[in-house]
């Protein structure tokens, strides 16, 4: 009889580790779907955001950690780029809409003819946000981005929200903006929540 | 370093679209006798899905194709890209143009001319395609293909 109960609770885990995995190893593979479906995670499943130094038209030397505390909508992007150019007048409305509530635009050029090729198109498309020029290695550091648009919405914990590939729809970006900046500074809300807190 | 971590689970998310490969079909020997002409038809081809910029682009800011020649014992005298066809994607706006692409199966007919002192015997004509390509809702970085043809000059 005990020999039984063993062989049965024996069962019951092996099966619940293989669940168990078999989720896990789904979960790697519908992290992210295609932007049609990325959604804003839940403030417990958001990973940190690699940190990164790329300067900008001025020269200036800009890191990803000098917005913690915002909300940054960082986004891959190239001049030759056909779905980067729709999307790059959403963003400039984000940034005039929302930058008094503690948003960032941040635009991470993967153009490989520098600012020869990107200061005539910020100026020409009017882009009121930072411009950095990326390389390889900041791609690299975001999972290897190969895809353009590529953009991810970070939270005030320097935390990946969301992650858009390819071109998105400006309402999902919207909805993703709003939910962050209405969960307030500490951006927390959902975590505290689970936690039994406030 | 403490990030280090995040590069696969980014990678997992990122991999639903990947860049596109350009197949090249190998070429054959081509054999040339000194001071003729020979053509070198180079046949590629996109995935379904994928389309690469013209050599002649709608907009000036698209990266085109092409093909340049870079070494070799032939001296190129005329490259003739497909005419590319003009087709609207999901990504533009009502007011852009069609963009002019290639899809598909594509030739690329480079005709040389074999100089009279060409040396004889097997030699290796190089060159390098380059494309960029997009889908219906994103775009991939430029690509390099290096080209060999292996002539024999006559």
């Amino acid at each position: 009889m005990v020999q039984s109960a063993q062989y049965f609770f024996r069962l019951v885990a092996i099966l619940l580790a293989t669940f168990g995995a078999a989720t896990f190893v789904w979960s790697f593979g519908h992290h992210e779907q295609p932007a049609v479906k990325a959604a804003v995670k839940d403030a417990t499943e958001r990973k940190t955001a690699p940190d990164f130094d790329l300067k900008d038209a001025s020269g200036k030397v800009v890191h990803l950690s000098d917005f913690k505390g915002k909300i940054v909508l960082l986004d891959f992007w190239a001049t030759w780029c056909g779905p980067c150019n729709i999307e790059i007048p959403w963003f400039t409305e984000f940034q005039r809409k929302y930058k008094d509530r503690g948003f960032e635009v941040l635009g991470v050029s993967m153009d490989d003819d520098g600012w020869k090729a990107v200061n005539p198109f910020v100026k020409e498309k009017k882009i009121n946000y930072r411009i950095l020029l990326g390389n390889d290695q900041t791609g690299d550091l975001y999972g290897g981005v190969e895809a353009l648009p590529t953009t991810f919405v970070i939270d005030r914990d320097g935390k990946i929200a969301s992650v858009h590939v390819g071109l998105s729809g400006k309402n999902e970006f919207e909805a993703a903006i709003e939910k962050l900046l209405d969960s307030g500074p500490g951006n927390n809300i959902e975590a505290r929540k689970k936690n039994g807190g406030a | 370093m403490k990030n280090l971590w995040t590069i696969p689970l980014l990678a997992a998310a990122l991999g639903a679209q990947m860049a596109p490969t350009l197949t090249v079909a190998p070429l054959p020997t081509v054999k040339v006798a000194k001071g003729k002409t020979a053509t070198v038809t180079v046949k590629a081809s996109l995935p379904e899905g994928y389309h690469a910029n013209s050599n002649k682009p709608t907009y000036p800011y698209l990266i085109p194709l092409t093909l340049k020649w870079t070494g070799g014992p032939l001296q190129m005298e005329s490259v003739v890209y497909p005419a590319g066809v003009t087709e609207r994607y999901g990504f533009q706006l009502p007011t852009d143009k069609p963009l002019s692409v290639v899809t598909g199966e594509f030739s690329i007919v480079t005709k040389f001319k074999v100089p009279a002192d060409a040396p004889s015997g097997p030699a290796a004509q190089t060159g390098m395609l380059k494309y960029q390509a997009c889908d219906n809702k994103a775009c991939y970085p430029p690509k390099n293909v290096p080209i060999n043809v292996t002539v024999s000059v006559e």
